[in-house]
């Protein structure tokens, strides 16, 4: 499946239409289809767009003017407000949590995978499809019994009880798509290396993980939009207000300012966005082409 | 050569890391549930053995049936939801766009990225009716349906749709690029052959795209449906599962039942009828994507 999908996707050719002229009919007949793409264009980036220009709208023009009215002026107040009411602490606190764990599932699942994939031993293939079966296990499942021992260890309210369960349940899906790169490294390159005399951990750390670099890369941006959306974990494991997590900060800013003070909410909502959107600007095709080999996540 | 890459304590070193923190996280913990499910009580009050009442309490709580049904209509509504659409898209990229492809394609996968609670925070506000009219509302009203004009989060009905269309949005340009990555892979000779034995527009879809696309398809509406069965987040963001206990899904019922109410044994026991559900539609996905790969 994920061999299929993680290949560069080609460019078709447009259909034949033959080289003619542009006519006017020939425009004309082509208006259906831009008008179908400009509604569509229109669907996917129209409310994102409104959402970071209504971040700049006063109370009042959210109180009287139309949906659509543009803002009068950039009403930084509302980012102030919102920065300084909480989103800034639930910012930091997402980075704190976010960024470590994802060092240590790349580290994990890099170390795991090359000896899954690429030594040989009796029991690779089952220890693989052990992790495996964990991408499709419901968060639920863990739950309970992962607040119980938090709980029993003092770990509830803490960054740990977070990053400890983020390394955790990323490795599966992380250790899927790290072996798969991890196979299409020719084994006469590793084998080249073993003979120049280099060690096992200089073989892993000197020729297959730069080989595996951008595997790395894709594996790590899926794995932060992961993070960085969880909710689930963050609502269960912490509920002190000073180490919510960007999701669960939102989502109790919101409940305060929501409906009574929409600038400061969407001004919130823009600060969770900003980080995803600045990611995916920059490198869109990686991440796309890397949430898609991790579809089987659901 | 053949001697180190057996070397067991080296195995064991890269293995070893990952192996013992997934187990101790997610596989001990597995198996923890199941073992709540005999059981009552909770972390701090205590457990007490119950045997198999938790399993029983199941089929005559209306609760549970509530939430395993709206489950089940959210996670076929979305599925065909976002697969159907996101077919239409890939045949557009496909067919269609040409030289734009890329940069719409582009575009129209960007909203899954975007956090839940951001995005619900969007939705509320589009479908808001008090204090001012959002954008659903102002359009009815400009549109004089001024009868139409109601609290689409407030009622049980329209709030179901409301997630429904919400999480459509995020995932349709998902969807869209897995089928039209299969869509690609579809020799362009086929296309050829068949627009010259005259097919084209929905001939050409139902007699060649469709059987060729069928295992993606398949794998898709499956892929999708063990997605959507663990829908939380935006429930969560969006009504909270209300009003009242309208729009809750399992998952929410599972939290509300084990941090609201304290039981965790039958919270355990719905997350077990959860992952039973999900693994059923597993056993599917992997036996698709055998034909997938061949």
């Amino acid at each position: 499946m994920s061999q299929a999908l993680t290949k560069p996707i080609q460019e078709t050719t447009t259909p034949p239409q033959g080289r003619t002229k542009y006519s006017v009919s020939k425009l004309l007949g082509r208006l259906p289809l831009w008008i179908l793409i400009a509604l569509l264009l229109i669907v996917v980036l129209y409310p994102l767009l409104w959402m970071l220009l209504s971040s700049f709208k006063t109370t009042a023009e959210f109180n009287t003017g139309a949906f659509w009215t543009l803002p009068s002026g950039f009403a930084w107040q509302n980012y102030a407000l919102a920065w300084t009411s909480g989103m800034g602490t639930y910012f930091l606190n997402s980075i704190l949590v976010v960024f470590p764990s994802l060092f240590l599932v790349l580290v994990l699942s890099l170390a795991a995978s090359f000896g899954l994939e690429v030594m040989k031993w009796r029991f690779n293939n089952v220890i693989l499809l052990a992790f495996l079966a964990g991408i499709m296990i419901p968060a639920q499942m863990i739950l309970l019994p992962l607040f119980t021992i938090y709980f029993q260890a003092g770990l509830i309210n803490t960054r740990w009880a977070l990053i400890i369960t983020y390394t955790a349940t990323t490795l599966p899906l992380s250790v899927f798509l790290m072996s798969g790169f991890f196979k299409n490294v020719p084994r006469t390159v590793i084998e080249a290396a073993v003979l120049d005399g280099a060690s096992i951990y200089q073989v892993f750390y000197q020729v297959a993980v730069p080989m595996v670099a951008n595997g790395l890369i894709t594996v790590g941006l899926v794995n932060f939009f992961f993070l960085w959306n969880d909710l689930l974990f963050s609502l269960t494991f912490i509920s002190s207000d000073n180490l919510r997590t960007i999701q669960t900060g939102l989502l109790n800013f919101a409940g305060q300012y929501g409906q009574v003070d929409w600038g400061p909410t969407f001004a919130g909502a823009a600060i969770a966005v900003f980080p995803t959107l600045a990611v995916y600007l920059i490198l869109n095709q990686q991440v796309i082409k890397g949430l898609t080999a991790g579809s089987v996540k659901g | 050569m053949e001697v180190m890459l057996r070397d067991r304590k080296a195995i064991l070193a890269f293995v070893g890391p990952a192996l013992l923190i997934y187990s101790l996280i997610m596989l001990v913990p597995i198996a923890w549930s199941l073992g709540y499910t005999v059981f009552e009580g909770n972390v701090i009050g205590g457990f007490q053995f119950v045997g198999l009442h938790n399993f029983a309490a199941i089929f005559s709580d209306p609760s549970f049936w509530q939430a395993f049904l709206f489950t089940v209509k959210y996670a076929v509504v979305v599925t065909v939801g976002q697969v159907g659409i996101g077919f239409l898209l890939a045949l557009l990229y496909a067919l269609y766009l040409g030289k734009a492809s890329p940069l719409i394609r582009t575009l129209v996968f960007f909203p899954v990225i975007l956090p839940t609670v951001a995005v619900a925070e969007l939705f509320k506000k589009i479908f808001e009716i008090v204090p001012t009219y959002g954008l659903v509302n102002s359009l009815l009203h400009v549109a004089h349906l001024d009868a139409w004009i109601q609290p689409w989060l407030g009622q049980g009905g329209s709030a179901f749709w409301v997630i429904a269309i919400m999480d459509i949005w995020r995932s349709m340009g998902f969807y869209g690029v897995l089928l039209f990555a299969g869509l690609v892979d579809i020799p362009g000779e086929i296309f050829e052959s068949a627009r010259v034995d005259g097919a084209s527009g929905w001939r050409l879809v139902r007699a060649v795209v469709l059987p060729l696309l069928a295992p993606i398809l398949f794998s898709s509406f499956i892929f999708s449906i063990n997605g959507t069965l663990k829908v939380f987040d935006t429930v969560l963001a969006l009504t909270n599962g209300g009003p009242g206990q309208a729009t809750t899904p399992l998952t929410l019922y599972m939290f509300t039942t084990a941090f609201s109410n304290g039981q965790y044994g039958y919270g355990s026991t719905i997350a077990t009828a959860l992952a039973i559900m999900c693994l059923f539609v597993t056993l599917l996905i992997f036996r698709s994507a055998r034909q997938d790969v061949g």
